[in-house]
Parts: C-alpha cells; structure tokens; sequence
C-alpha cells in the first residue's frame, strides 16, 4: 500500500522545494502506475493536481512525462481529464514522449463513452506534434462521422486542428468537404458553427496557395448557404449567431426586396442581452443598407436605443466596447445623435478611457441647440479633480468653438478659464484662444484684453507659451507692453528649453518690429543675434534668415513674415476620411477601439479572412507613383498641413474631429495659406499625383479618342470611355461591394503580352492608355492581381474589373462589374481588346 | 477566436492559464500584468480594458479583485471576447458558489475541466452551466462564503436586512447541500442603478435608472416560469412629445426608454399583458436588462454650502435628507467631497447623538469623507467641516471643490415603480411549492451634487 503523503494533500500550490520535490513526485507516481488498489485513484488524483498546479504556475513539470502516461491507465475521467491537459501541455517540446500516448488516446478513441471519445480525440489533436500526424487521420474520419454530437464537435475542431499542424495532410484526406457536407446537413448547431469556423479559417489560409480556396470561400456567402444560416438563426448558440452574423455582413443580396427580409428576420436580434450579438447585428444592418441612405438613416435611428441600453447595462469593460462603437457611429452621423447628448454626460466615477470618448462624443454632437447646455457642462468638468480630463474638457471647449458659427458665449467662457488661475487651465486656454483668432479675427478685441493680464511668467508649457508669444507678435500694435514682454522673454533667451518657443519668439520680434519699430528694434537685434548663435539647427536658420532678408529689403521682410492672413476657415482633421471609412467596414472588431484600421495593428498572417477591403491594401503597397493609395498616405500624415478655404466644407459635413488643437501656426504656414496654389502643390503629394494623373489623360487624348481600333468587331455599340476618370478607393470598395457580377470570363494572353508582364507597372500604363485605370495592383510572378476601373464618356456610369492573371498558364481571369448592365458586353469587349495589344509594340 | 485564457490574481499570479492555439509566446501573463501595473507612470489612469503590445491583443475583465484575461492576434469583435470574459466568470461561480481568489485555487482542475469544454481551439463551444453539467465530473470544494466577498450584484443582499437568506445565493449550482436534500428555490432580483446629477441650485440637470431582473433558479426538472411585470408598463418614448409623460410623474405609466431580454425569454403574450415566459437555465442570469429616463423622485436631496471664512479658513455644511418612507432605510452611505488643493486641515462637527457615523479627511487627495451606517427614510443628516488653508485662497472657492458625491444601497425599494406582480412556476404537482423570492434593490450609480 502506498502511504499516502500527508505533505501532499495542501491543495494550495506553493513553490516546490527544488529538483527534490520533482524526483520526489517522480516516485510516488511510479508507485501508483501500476497499482489497482483501492484508493488509489484518490491518491493519484491529489499527485496529478499538484503537478498541474505547478505547471499553471509555470513551472517546468515535462520531466514527469513518462510517469503521468504510465499512471493514465484509469478508468477514472476526472484523472484521464488531467492527465490530458498535462500531455497537452508538454507534447510539443516531447515529440518522442508524446508517441507513448497515441496508444492509449487511439484506444480511448473507440471507447464506449461518447464523452471519453470525444475527450480523446480532442486531445490527440492538441498534442501539436508533425510527425504524428499519421494517426490522427483515422480517428478523425471516424469522429465526423460519430453518431454523438459531442463528438462531431470536437472532430470538427480536430480537423482545423490537424490543418495548422499539417495542412496538406488535411486537404489530401479532403476533410474540407466532409466539414461543408456537416455544416449543411448536420443536426447539430454547434456542429454545423463549428464547421463553418473551421472551413472560413482553413479557405483562407488556403487562399494564396490553392485555386479552389477563393472559390470556396465565395461559396460559403452564397446565397443557398446564407439563407440555410439565416433560417436557423434562432437555434444556435449566441457565441455561433455572432459568427453567421458577420458571415452575413459579406453576404451581397440581389435586391432590396432581399435586404429587407434578412433585416425583418434579424430585427429582434437587437434586443438581445449580449452585446457582441446586437452589435454583429448591427453591422448587418448597416452593410446592407449603405446604398440605401434613407434605410440607412432608420438604421441609426433604430439602433441607437438598444446600444445606448447596453452601454448602461453590463460590466464596464463590456459597456466600454458598445460606447467604442457608438462613438464612431455618432462621429460618422452626429446629427442623428444631436438630442441625445446627455448620455454622453460623464459620470464621476467612470475611467477616463470612457470619459475621453464621452468628451469627444460630446464635441461632435454639439449644434445651435445644444450648444449652451454642452458647454456648460463641460465647464464643470474643467474644475474636475482629474486633471488629464480637466484639460480634455477645456479643448472640448474650443473643439466646439472652432465648429460653431455663433461662438459668443463659448468665447467668455473660454476667456474664464484664463481667469480661472490653475497653471494647466491657463495653459489649454491660450493654445484654443490662439486657434480661436486664427479662425475669428474680430474677436481679437476681447480676447487680446484678457490675454494681455496673464503674465508671461506664470505659463511654462512650451504649447502654451508658443501660443502666447504668437499672439503678443500678432497683436502687437493692441497689446501695449508686447514689445517689453517680448523684450524680457528674449533676455532670459538660454533659459528657454524648448526651440518651439524660441522658433516662435523670432517670428513674434519679427511681426512686432514691423508693427512698433523703435519700441522693437534693440530687441529683434538681441534676438537675431541670440538666434543665430543657438546651437538648434531650425533656430539657427531662421535668424539667419531673417536678418538676410532684412538686410535685403525691409518691406519685402515684412511680406514673407508678416503678410495680411486669412481666416482659417477649417483645421485639418488628424484622420482622413478614408481611414475613417476603413474602421466603419470593420465594425465589431478591435479597429473601432484603437481607432485604427486592422492593417496598422494586425500582422498580415494573423489578419484573417481577407476582405476586398484589405485586399486592396495589401495589393498596393507595392505601388509607386501612378495611384496614391490611402494607406499609403496614413503615415506621411503631413502634420504641416493647413486645410485652406480651398478644400472648404465638404470636409466638415461628414467628420468635424477637428484637431484644431495641435495645428501649427508658425508665420512661414500663413505665408502659404494666403497663396493655396503653391501650398498644395507643395504639402500635398496628393494633388501632384492628380495633376501627373491629368497629363496622363492628355496624352490619352492625343494618342487615342478612338479605342475602337479599325479592325474592331463592329457588332458592339460604340462604347466610349473617359480618359479622365477619376474613382476614389473607398467608393470603388463599395460599388465592389454591392454590384453583383455582370461578367465572368477567362481570356488568353499572347506571349508577347507574358514577356511585358514583368511587373504590375507594366499593364497599368498600357491599360491607362485605353481608358481603363488601375485602383490597386500585386502580386508576384507567375499570379498578378488588378482592380481596374472604366467610366462611361460623359456619364457617370462605371465599370469595375477584378483581373488574375497567371503568367505560367498565360490566362487572366476576369470578373466585370457595372452600374449600367445592359453595357457590360461592350465594354468587356473593349477591355478584351485591351488587354490583347498588351506587350504589342 | 482567442489564443489564450488566463486568470490573475491582485499580485498578477497566474491562477489559470490556459494556451489553445500556441500563437503567443509563454510569457504574455507577465507582459500583460506589468502594463496593466503601470498603464500610465502617475498612476492616475487605469489601462482601457482593450490593448495591443506587439501585435498581441490583450482583453481583461476584473471580477471580485482577480483578472479574466484573454489575448489574441486577429481582428475579433471585442464585445464578444469580453462578454465570454464576464461569462466564464459568471459560469465558474455557478459551479463554485462563490468566486474568489481562494476558491478558484482551490478548485483550479474543475476550472480547468470547465475552461477545456468552454472554448475549444480558441472558438467558443458552450457557456451554459447546464449543457456543461453533463461534460464535467470535479466536485467543487465549497469555501467558506461569510468572509469572502461575494460577486456580482445581487451581492448586495447578502448584508443587512434579515428576512432575505444571505448565504442562498453563493450556493453552487452542482453541489449537493450538506443536508443532501437540494431545496427548491428561486430568486429574482430587481436592481436599480440610478444616476442623479443636480445642479448648484438642486435642480436634476440628469436622471437615469438602468435596471436588471436578475434570476438565479435552483428548481429541479426545469419547470416553466411566467413573471408579470406592471401591466400599465411601456416602452420607447418614440412618437409622443417630451411633455407626456413628464405629467405621469406621479402615479401614472411606467416609461421605459429601451429594454433587452435574456435569450431563454418569450415574448409571445408580453405586449398583451406584459409577462414574460421562460425556463430559466441553471445559474445566474439577467432576464431583462431595462434603461429609464423618465423623472422620477430621487431618494435622496443633498444640499452643500462652501462659504469662506477669513483668509485661510472656510466652512463646508453638507446636509443630505432622505426623501423615501420611514419603514425603509438606505445602507453604507457614504458621501465624498474634495476638497481645494491647499486644505490642510479639516475639523468636523456631526449633530448631537448622532450614530454610526464617521468622518475622514483624506490628506493624500484632499477628500471629505462621510460616512453613515444607516439612514431611516425621512430623516435629515447634517455635517459641518471647519477646513483649514495653508495658503490664502485667491480663486474662487467653489470651484476648487466639489462636487459632493454618494454612493448608497436602499434594500426593498425601488425608484421605477416597476414591479413583479406575480411569479408562477409551472406546477408539477400539487404539493409542490418551492420558495419563491422577489427581492428590490436601489443603488447609487453616480450619485452627485454640484456646488
């Protein structure tokens, strides 16, 4: 009889003494192995639990590994059932040991118990290990077809399983379409989510390697498919409903008839107590109808309840990833949220996570109406006790002003916060009032009366300072100490750490000599002089600057620093409306609470099923100069940049999240400002590229107004192209999106066309000569990708074209969209006979 | 899909932890625990309950003290993980009684046994304390509930009032009761959190109420259970102007703003008589989660007055008057206020024979704190606080205090008037009668008073 280890039975576990509590445990194992005693099992159960106590805290047990398979010989299941997650754990890094299981875990496989076979089967498939795949074959097959649902369960797993330890193992043995035979026929809902997981990781996976997986994949949100989902919908788990739910998001319907019925099926889904399902459900929703503006408005209006419910029901965590959502619907649609602003109120006792989406939420609901209440409360929040939202609240504050044409009252509260005599409201103030003029000069009477009182001395932040010296410059002639201000400032000039400040003390000299030139003059001599000889390269240069130009010709000084401005009239958004768009196609994923789309966080293995979206951004990072790709433009985003009254409001409309407050303003920007052509020729590579893009279309003009060709076929209606289209990402993404396939053919290329086709570059410059233009191009030989687009002469109607080419079969697989059907023909005819003068000289 | 699940405990030991996928490497409980530690270097900011640190997606929920954290590396739907989150958490509780640090190292193999049937291959099976009772054969270890504290908010019963059984709720749902009988019983529990904001002037500038018929059933055989709510009950304030239903203030409909139901719940016969049906599964769950802005009669009026008092001194007087009946008391008041930057000292007067009170100044972040054991409907409490400067204060002094806030707990009331009017349990015959409890609760969600 082995004695029972009185040490032993401390539940709890607590650090083992060293390699003596191992081998110790070593033992005792090998005296249980072989025994049938009774009690053993009890003995057993109390050595198996501290082994798994220590593996759980994460100390390495794998020694043990011979011992614990020779004591899994039990009839016992909660012993068999630790003894599972041991070998596991450790199988991995004990290939050779792993194979002592197989025996007894294949033999499990067939036992009478569903359970045990299912709890079998399930760990065979977890042990991880390459080169025991071979026996994992069989019990698999047999596992799908169990008669027990618990086992078609795990078997299913297993298969997705035995895909990441071997893929090809689990394609030969065509696992794949015993997993669609299940999901469509099986009995068993579990089962059949299962399956659909499993056959949406594995097709995706597959999708760069094999023919049939993108084919596959399109089958899962084929129609038949789709409605058998939809028409269970109420039977399957709420983790599983989440899962169809965002199959369903890529399902395209033939018409709107369509759309309403999926939608009137789901409507309830709504008013379900879990949050993932009501909002997988609302992205349904809201991906059906984004051609349909007006259903897409009663969208919001239908969901803002039941989200507003769930942001105040749940844990904080949970109400957090509503309210995450809800913010990105109320920054696309504030309007529709514009009386609801009082739950955007914070509360006291929330984390500041949730208050900051509060705050911002706040910002952009503000209208003519709300405006008063908003600012008043957030004036109170100005006062808070946590400071970070203290200060939040106060840019809140200028948010609003900059986006409202009837600023009064906003402006007197604004100029209170100077008032208010705490260091970092005085702070944020200054940076908004300076904001605030650049936007609404006639206030500068009132502003500059309050801002004049605050002493130089009691505000330390650079931003701050920077902002009350760019003042003292601008105003120089209202504000009667701004020379001796600015006189004191420079003469405390090396203790000034910040070349932000002293950048912009040199503009403020600068303005206010031009202004008050005796007052000044001795103290723009210090500056410069100061100036030129700081050790920052950007100070340096701009003293140098200014006192050449200076000494050049004072007036012409004056035009370059100090030119008449214009009013701002919008400050650029920090995020662009394409990036914005990216994040509201991956509602309900992690994207909408990073505020980033997925390719910024995610790495490209793990990104998942791939959708057009994605694609696209994958396809053009190889991309040079031809089309300038958002996701390009997401990291150049050009902090330098000024909005000009050029760009105007059509930005506002959709996404006023103006970061008014970090804009720069230095007097160099202004310069520009005031001459918008040289400026966005400059900052905004953008526009160069259209402009490029606009040659283009001319020598298209010259070299071809007839894309006919003479020996065309005559048959077709002359379909004429415009050479000059022009089609942005996002709007391409969606038309993709929603028009249904008018035409799908294989055409073959010529050999010479092969030989050009060394890079995508290639047939995009040939394709642009024939009016059709490239959105996104990769690939690698032999398989090329493109997305093209065409547009009717002078209409607006579109084609969109999906082109795989295989140079090694010299085949492209082409896929057409349009607006106007009843022209797909002629205008595939034409693509058809672009695409064969390719590589013909 | 998730690649790991863990649980820590406050000092960021691992208690469970569970790899199903093998993408992320070993060490993500320390990486996790470490950023979660030091969020922001003053401290002053809690980590958002979402991040990412190297392309690893880190998902927590806290629960009683301890971290239910899941990572993955792909884009998911975060609602879901954090739902299965609070879900696991609500499961192992079922199976435990009681969830706590203690318990859950007591019973980690059961956890284990659980978690291995919950999410398999990183991809959720079932989170049903019944499907899961066939798959798993651990035996809880049932720890003592009285010193431990207890989850979820139906908590709450557990102190005070006598004629609620405290212990009831912390039973496991598969452990047998040491008589060996298991008794038949049901609870619901109407929970009301409310928020009140009033204006300097006492005026509410904000009320809400968000409202949970929590239940936790342990009737054996699954009966069919009907539960009737007030039938003069309606929902959405769609159509109708912002002035209908401010005149049913006093005794008229009951106006919810939306609702949302457990799946178990059928609504076939709610919009006629406004009952719900449904067979209640094993364990706790939320039939009807309920949000209300309609005006209602906050239970307590809170009054605050800062005034100054020479150049280094100032009075505050907070007085707080319950405005619900004399037969029900409110719980474990406190009340908080801070208190400007510069207050060295606070000297605080109560009223005469005044009881289970207490005060406090909390030197570390200015605060003034009050507290009181019980409040009797009807009655008025009032505090003065003789506060002390250490600089002269130039600014104006109410804004550099405030706002006062409360937190409370009223046993049997509630604010909404939404009511349980009857609950039926399908009979199974005619002697059987299990017990049935409907119990209210008010809590304060944000309680808070400007000054």
């Amino acid at each position: 009889m082995a004695p029972p280890a009185q040490s032993q039975r401390s539940p709890s576990p607590s650090q083992p003494s060293g390699k003596s509590e191992l081998s110790d445990l070593k033992l005792q194992l090998r005296k249980f192995a072989g025994s049938r005693a009774p009690g053993v099992d009890d003995s057993k159960r109390e050595l198996f639990k501290k082994v798994i106590s220590y593996m759980t805290i994460g100390i390495d047990v794998s020694s043990l590994f011979g011992e614990m398979v020779m004591c899994s010989a039990t009839s016992d299941i909660v012993l068999k059932k630790m003894c599972y997650l041991y070998v596991g754990n450790y199988a991995k890094v004990n290939p050779d040991l792993a194979l002592l299981t197989i025996n007894f875990l294949q033999r499990d496989c067939h036992d009478q118990d569903p359970m045990i076979r299912g709890l079998a089967l399930r760990s065979l498939c977890s042990l991880r290990v390459a080169n025991l795949v071979e026996y994992l074959v069989g019990p698999l097959g047999s596992g799908l077809k169990d008669s027990n649902s618990y086992v078609r369960m795990v078997a299913v797993i297993g298969v997705l399983k035995l895909y990441h330890i071997s893929a090809s193992t689990c394609i030969d043995a065509d696992f794949p379409s015993m997993l669609k035979h299940l999901m469509l026929n099986d009995s068993d809902t579990q089962v059949v989510a299962n399956c659909l997981s499993a056959l949406q990781e594995i097709w995706s996976a597959e999708a760069s390697r094999s023919e049939e997986a993108p084919r596959e994949r399109e089958a899962l949100i084929s129609k038949p498919v789709i409605y058998y989902l939809l028409n269970r919908i109420k039977e399957f788990s709420e983790w599983a409903q989440c899962l169809v739910l965002e199959l369903i998001t890529k399902y395209v319907p033939s018409d709107s008839s369509e759309i309403f019925d999926i939608m009137n099926l789901l409507e309830d889904r709504l008013q379900h107590a879990n949050g993932a399902v009501v909002l997988a459900t609302v992205k349904v929703f809201l991906q059906l109808t984004l051609s349909m503006t007006d259903v897409h408005q009663q969208v919001y209006e239908r969901i803002k309840a039941p989200l507003l419910t769930l942001v105040s029901s749940g844990s904080p965590e949970q109400s957090y990833a509503v309210l995450s959502h809800l913010h990105l619907l109320v920054m696309r649609a504030p309007y529709v949220f514009s009386s609801d602003y009082k739950h955007f109120y914070c509360q006291y006792n929330e984390p500041s996570y949730v208050k900051r989406l509060k705050l911002e939420m706040l910002t952009a609901v503000a209208n003519e109406s709300n405006t008063y209440e908003i600012v008043t409360e957030l004036c109170e929040y100005a006062a808070n006790v946590d400071i970070p939202i203290a200060r939040e609240s106060i840019r809140a504050v200028g948010k609003i002003a900059l986006q409202q044409y009837d600023v009064n009252a906003i402006v007197d509260r604004l100029l209170q916060f100077l008032e208010m005599d705490k260091d970092y409201v005085t702070a944020d103030a200054l940076v908004l009032v300076k904001d605030l003029l650049r936007k609404y000069p006639q206030w500068s009477h009132d502003c500059i009366a309050v801002v004049g009182n605050i002493s130089s001395k009691n505000v330390q932040e650079p931003k701050a300072k920077a902002a009350l010296i760019w003042m003292l410059g601008e105003y120089s002639q209202d504000m009667q100490d701004a020379p001796y201000i600015l006189e004191s400032l420079i003469e405390n000039w090396d203790e000034e750490h910040s070349a932000e400040v002293r950048l912009h003390l040199l503009t403020a000299v600068m303005k206010c000599f031009f202004k008050r030139p005796p007052e000044t003059q001795s103290a723009l001599g210090a500056a410069l002089a100061a100036g030129v000889a700081d050790f920052h390269q950007d100070v340096h240069d701009r003293a140098l600057f200014y006192h050449r130009i200076l000494r050049y010709n004072v007036s012409v000084a004056e035009r370059v620093v100090n030119p008449p401005k214009q009013a701002v009239s919008v400050f650029a958004d920090t995020q662009s409306s394409e990036i914005k768009d990216r994040i509201f196609e991956e509602f309900n994923s992690l994207s909408v609470l990073y505020q980033k789309p997925s390719y910024m966080f995610i790495d490209k293995e793990h990104r998942g099923p791939p959708e057009f979206a994605d694609e696209l951004g994958n396809l053009s990072i190889g991309e040079a100069e031809d089309n300038v790709v958002p996701s390009q433009r997401v990291e150049e985003n050009d902090k330098d940049l000024l909005l000009t009254t050029a760009e105007k409001e059509e930005t506002r409309g959709s996404s006023n999240n103006g970061s008014a407050y970090n804009v720069p303003y230095d007097s160099a920007a202004s310069v520009f400002a005031s001459q918008t052509q040289i400026e966005s020729a400059i900052s905004n590579p953008t526009t160069a590229g259209h402009s490029q893009q606009a040659s283009f279309g001319i020598d298209d003009l010259l070299g071809l107004g007839m894309p006919a060709v003479p020996d065309a076929p005559p048959s077709p209606p002359q379909l004429k192209l415009n050479a000059k289209a022009a089609l942005d990402p996002s709007t391409f993404q969606q038309k993709w999106r929603q028009l249904p396939v008018a035409l799908s053919q294989e055409l073959s290329l010529s050999p010479q066309a092969i030989a050009a086709l060394t890079a995508p570059q290639a047939l995009l410059r040939h394709m642009q000569s024939h009016s059709i233009h490239c959105i996104a191009s990769g690939g690698q030989s032999p398989n090329f990708k493109f997305f093209f687009f065409a547009q009717k002469y002078k209409e607006s109607s579109n084609y969109l074209v999906e082109c795989i080419i295989n140079t090694s079969s010299a085949k492209a697989q082409v896929k057409i969209k349009a607006d106007d059907q009843s022209t797909s023909q002629a205008f595939s005819t034409l693509f058809e006979s672009a695409l064969s003068k390719f590589g013909i000289p | 899909m998730i690649s790991q699940f863990f649980v820590l405990s406050q000092r960021g030991d691992n208690i469970v932890f569970r790899d199903y996928r093998g993408e992320v490497a070993k060490g993500s409980a320390e990486i996790f625990f470490r950023k979660v530690k030091f969020w922001k270097e003053d401290g002053q900011e809690e980590a958002p309950p979402v991040f990412n640190v190297d392309g690893v997606n880190y998902f927590h929920v806290k629960v009683v003290g301890l971290l239910f954290v899941a990572t993955t590396r792909v884009n998911v739907s975060p609602s879901l993980v954090l739902e299965l989150l609070q879900r696991v958490a609500r499961v192992i509780k079922d199976y435990l009684g009681v969830l706590s640090e203690d318990s859950l190292r007591k019973n980690f193999v059961l956890v284990y046994e659980l978690l291995d049937e919950v999410i398999d291959f990183g991809y959720v099976q079932t989170t049903s304390t019944e499907v899961l009772k066939s798959y798993v054969f651990n035996e809880p270890i049932v720890v003592d509930a009285a010193r431990l504290q207890p989850l979820g908010p139906a908590a709450i019963f557990m102190q005070g009032t006598k004629r609620m059984p405290g212990t009831a709720v912390t039973k496991s749902v598969v452990a047998n009761e040491p008589g060996g009988r298991k008794r038949e019983e049901i609870f619901v529990d109407i929970i009301e959190k409310i928020s009140v904001t009033f204006s300097s002037s006492g005026y509410i500038l904000t009320s809400e109420i968000d409202g949970t018929i929590q239940m936790k059933s342990y009737l054996s055989g699954n009966p069919e259970i009907r539960l009737a709510l007030n039938e003069d009950l309606s929902i959405g304030r769609g159509g109708g102007s912002i002035y209908d239903y401010r005149s049913s203030s006093g005794s008229g409909a009951i106006i919810l703003d939306d609702c949302n139901f457990h799946e178990s719940v059928h609504l076939d016969s709610f919009d006629l008589d406004r009952t719900l049906s449904l067979v209640p599964p094993d364990g706790e769950f939320p039939v009807m989660n309920y949000r209300m802005t309609q005006e209602f009669k906050p239970p307590f009026h809170i009054n605050c007055l800062i005034e100054e008092a020479g150049q280094h001194k100032a009075e505050v007087i907070i007085k707080v008057r319950a405005e619900f009946p004399s037969n029900i008391n409110a719980n474990t008041v406190v009340v908080q206020m801070p208190l400007p930057k510069y207050t060295a000292r606070a000297n605080f007067e109560l009223e005469p024979g005044a009881v289970g009170q207490r005060t406090d100044f909390k030197e570390a972040n200015k605060k003034l704190e009050w507290g009181l054991k019980k409040i009797v409907g009807g009655s008025e409490h009032t505090l003065r606080a003789k506060l002390t400067f250490s600089q002269e204060s130039h600014a104006n002094i109410t804004k550099e205090a405030g706002p006062v806030s409360m937190t409370f707990t009223i046993p049997m009331y509630n604010v909404s008037r939404l009511q349980v009017k009857y609950l039926q349990i399908a009979k199974k015959s005619s002697s059987y009668n299990p017990y049935r409890w409907v119990r209210y609760v008010t809590q304060s969600n944000s309680y808070v008073a400007r000054i």
